[in-house]
């Protein structure tokens, strides 16, 4: 169980550094690596319930959809970072506002 | 060979109709305005009926029926039904309406030419007989009430024809509220057979009876109630008080409607729905056909217009006919509506042909007070119109009961029916005592009408050289149906007796069975009604005594009115005096339209009055207004709540709140994504704290 509360512990200091990443940053590019950072504690969770658990391999399933997920996702994302930076000239987040009333 | 029958069924039907629709829509412009069409629609009719009575005379099956029906009404449980019978009774029946439709046509090419409303005319004697088609040819009773309306509705603009005449308006409308009386019975009827039998269709009906579906004095009642329908259309007592005043349509139409479409309706549809007479419906049958058949002939004596004569000479034969169906002798009133209806159409004809005549005679002299059908102003014609003298002369034998004319064998049938069942009821006496007298008088008022109209010396001299006989298109009807007012017509082809009736349409008792001849009485479906064979033997045994009575009385009547009105053996006015009461009653016609008027109408009208006070005082002022005036407050007051609470309020609320609220919330939209991304946390925190509780 000690082992369970590790991985545990790791995965919280990842989704916090992620959730970090994401609320500080005003570069894009590293929001969405914030992004990366909470995707991969939730699958080091799942891998760890996955062993400890008693989630058998259903946890690594989840593991594997949610990589594929993050890959399509990061694409998306950078081709809408991309867009902003031919439309704005810039890749700071906060001036992307232009739908504000 | 059926399918055929159908078809020429459906022809006939619909032709009429088709000259009617296109008479009204397009008549006025069409050269001779239209009367072609008319003519040339009833003419193909009268050629189809022609055919399969032809057809039906080789082949010779008195048990000859065809159905053919369509559903035409259909809610679930509740349908009805639109179809054809044919048999030999209808056959015979399609064949009187198409010959009288059609010499009627033609004879009022000439009758109403020159008329404001010729096509219009044409038209309605074209709905007329569709009508009258429809009637015979229903294989139900609902058909036939729509058919029986039909009727009604086309006599009614028939007789209504010259409507700027008071007179005849009001006839019109009386013929047709009279009728309506009537036909409430009617319609009580079929209501009280649905509801037991639930079956319109004959068939079904006689079933229903014979299985006891319907029994007693529901069916008593039921059967009176037709009857009542019957009373209406053939103007028996005491519903007979249209019948003269339908006088004041133009003569044709006299013919036409008291020989073949509407007064035959009625004995048509007692002669259909006798077996499911019960022996009291039949009672109540016989006494009312019997008693109006005297007493019309007494009302007939008096007349002096050569018109009301043979309009109360009509309810008479009618009033006979209704007798032999309540004495159970259906196929001879059948067989009487035939030859009535070849004689009586025929002395309209002459009638109207003397009317006409008259009426040029006036016009020469440009006389318009005298009255052209008054036969105290005729007298003389015999010479002057050789050809409607002969062939009236021929139908009033007929009439009378005088051997060798059809009329004789006819009547002979219903008397001989009448005087059996009076033999095998002594109670019933009266029966065959109202038909023998209504013989005498028969012959007396018709040799009367015929010695005042014809012979004697004229009455206006100054007019009998300007009477001239009618042109070829008036001669010729009443020509041909002088003929057939001949008996051999219907003896043939295997009986030239003018004494037996036996022929192609009446059968011959052989052996206890009938023989021959192609229109056979059927048992009545009432259980335990004496059967049509019985009825017929008793008839037989009667048959003699009734002829030599019959003879008599017709002896008797046409010899009275010869010592009369030709002899002058009694003087006219002196009899009158003598009779007294007697005389003006029957002169005055009873005072039935005045006693109608006084404890009828004047009645009805003065509580319908009190009625409208009713309405108009307190139901509209008081109710209606008074609803109104609450309705107008109630609305006021809705409408003060409608605007200041509802709207004011809550609608133009509602929007206030919602701006208000979305100001507020304003400012928490900054477009900047990592205040979003914080609200998200701090929202995940506060949820997680809420949990932790």
């Amino acid at each position: 169980m000690d082992q369970l509360n590790n991985y545990l512990f790791i995965s919280a200091i990842l989704f916090s550094l992620g959730v970090f990443g994401v609320m500080t940053r005003r570069n894009g590019i590293a929001v969405l690596m914030g992004v990366e950072l909470i995707l991969n504690s939730a699958n080091l969770n799942f891998v760890a319930f996955s062993r400890f658990g008693g989630m058998n391999l259903d946890g690594h399933i989840f593991g594997l959809i949610v990589i594929v997920l993050a890959a399509a996702e990061a694409a998306v994302a950078l081709a809408i970072v991309i867009n902003i930076y031919n439309n704005l000239n810039t890749i700071n987040v906060d001036e992307a506002s232009t739908m504000k009333e | 060979m059926e399918n055929s029958f159908i078809l020429y069924s459906l022809l006939i039907l619909f032709l009429p109709l088709l000259a009617f629709v296109i008479q009204i829509f397009f008549g006025k412009r069409l050269p001779r305005e239209g009367d072609w069409v008319s003519i040339g629609a009833i003419s193909i009719t009268l050629i189809l009926a022609i055919t399969m009575f032809v057809k039906m005379l080789l082949v010779g099956d008195p048990e000859f029926k065809h159905e053919a029906s369509i559903v035409w009404l259909d809610m679930g449980a509740f349908t009805i039904s639109l179809g054809f019978l044919v048999d030999n009774i209808t056959i015979i029946m399609l064949l009187i309406v198409a010959l009288i439709s059609t010499c009627t046509h033609i004879f009022s090419t000439e009758y109403l030419k020159g008329d404001i409303r010729y096509s219009r005319y044409f038209g309605y004697l074209g709905l007329f007989t569709f009508s009258m088609n429809g009637i015979v040819l229903a294989n139900n009773l609902m058909s036939m009430y729509m058919f029986w309306e039909l009727v009604g509705v086309s006599s009614y603009l028939l007789i209504g024809h010259w409507f700027e005449k008071d007179s005849a308006a009001d006839a019109s409308k009386k013929a047709f509220l009279t009728n309506r009386v009537g036909d409430i019975g009617f319609f009580i009827g079929i209501m009280l057979i649905y509801s037991a039998v639930g079956s319109f269709a004959f068939t079904d009906v006689f079933d229903g009876v014979a299985s006891g579906m319907i029994a007693g004095t529901t069916l008593t009642f039921a059967g009176v109630g037709l009857f009542m329908g019957a009373m209406g259309k053939s103007s028996q007592f005491p519903l007979h008080i249209w019948l003269p005043d339908a006088m004041e349509g133009p003569t044709p139409v006299s013919a036409l409607m008291h020989a073949a479409t509407m007064v035959a309706a009625g004995v048509y549809l007692t002669v259909r729905i006798f077996p499911i007479l019960t022996p009291d419906a039949l009672l109540v049958v016989a006494y009312v056909g019997g008693f109006t058949a005297l007493f019309a002939a007494s009302i007939a004596i008096t007349q002096t217009d050569i018109k009301k004569v043979l309009a109360y000479s009509t309810v008479s034969q009618l009033g006979y006919m209704i007798l032999a169906v309540g004495t159970g002798v259906y196929t001879a009133a059948f067989f009487h509506l035939l030859t009535h209806a070849m004689f009586k159409a025929n002395l309209f004809y002459g009638s109207g042909s003397v009317i006409h005549s008259m009426h040029h005679a006036l016009h020469e002299k440009h006389d318009h007070e005298t009255d052209p059908q008054d036969m105290h102003n005729m007298g003389g014609f015999k010479d002057k119109m050789p050809i409607t003298y002969w062939s009236m002369l021929i139908s009033t034998m007929a009439i009378a009961g005088v051997p060798l004319f059809s009329g004789f064998l006819s009547k002979d049938a219903i008397l001989a029916g009448t005087l059996s069942f009076a033999q095998h009821h002594p109670e019933h006496l009266l029966l065959p005592l109202f038909g023998f007298g209504a013989a005498l008088m028969t012959a007396f008022y018709m040799f009367r009408m015929i010695f005042l109209t014809f012979h004697g010396e004229p009455k206006m001299p100054e007019l009998i050289d300007d009477i001239h006989e009618s042109p070829k298109e008036m001669t010729g009807p009443i020509v041909l149906l002088g003929t057939l007012s001949v008996y051999i017509w219907y003896t043939l082809p295997n009986n030239l007796s003018p004494m037996s009736s036996y022929g192609w349409f009446n059968p011959k008792l052989d052996n206890h069975n009938f023989k021959g001849g192609l229109v056979h009485p059927i048992d009545s479906s009432v259980p335990g009604s004496i059967s049509a064979l019985e009825i017929a033997e008793h008839a037989h045994h009667a048959h003699h005594m009734a002829m030599y009575i019959s003879i008599a009385v017709a002896a008797i009547g046409i010899f009275l009115s010869w010592f009369i009105y030709i002899k002058k053996g009694l003087s006219v006015n002196a009899l009158a005096e003598r009779a007294g009461f007697l005389y003006r009653w029957s002169f005055n016609k009873y005072y039935f339209d005045e006693n109608y008027n006084k404890y009828l109408y004047q009645p009805t009208l003065r509580l319908a009055d009190k009625v409208s006070w009713l309405d108009w005082e307190l139901y509209d002022k008081y109710f209606i207004n008074g609803f109104g005036r609450l309705t107008n407050w109630a609305s006021k007051v809705t409408g003060k709540f409608d605007f200041d609470v509802i709207d004011q309020l809550l609608v133009d609320g509602t929007g206030k709140i919602a701006n208000l609220i979305g100001r507020k919330f304003k400012g928490v939209q900054t477009g900047k994504l990592q205040n979003y991304v914080l609200y998200v946390a701090a929202g995940v925190i506060i949820l997680m704290v809420i949990q932790s509780f």
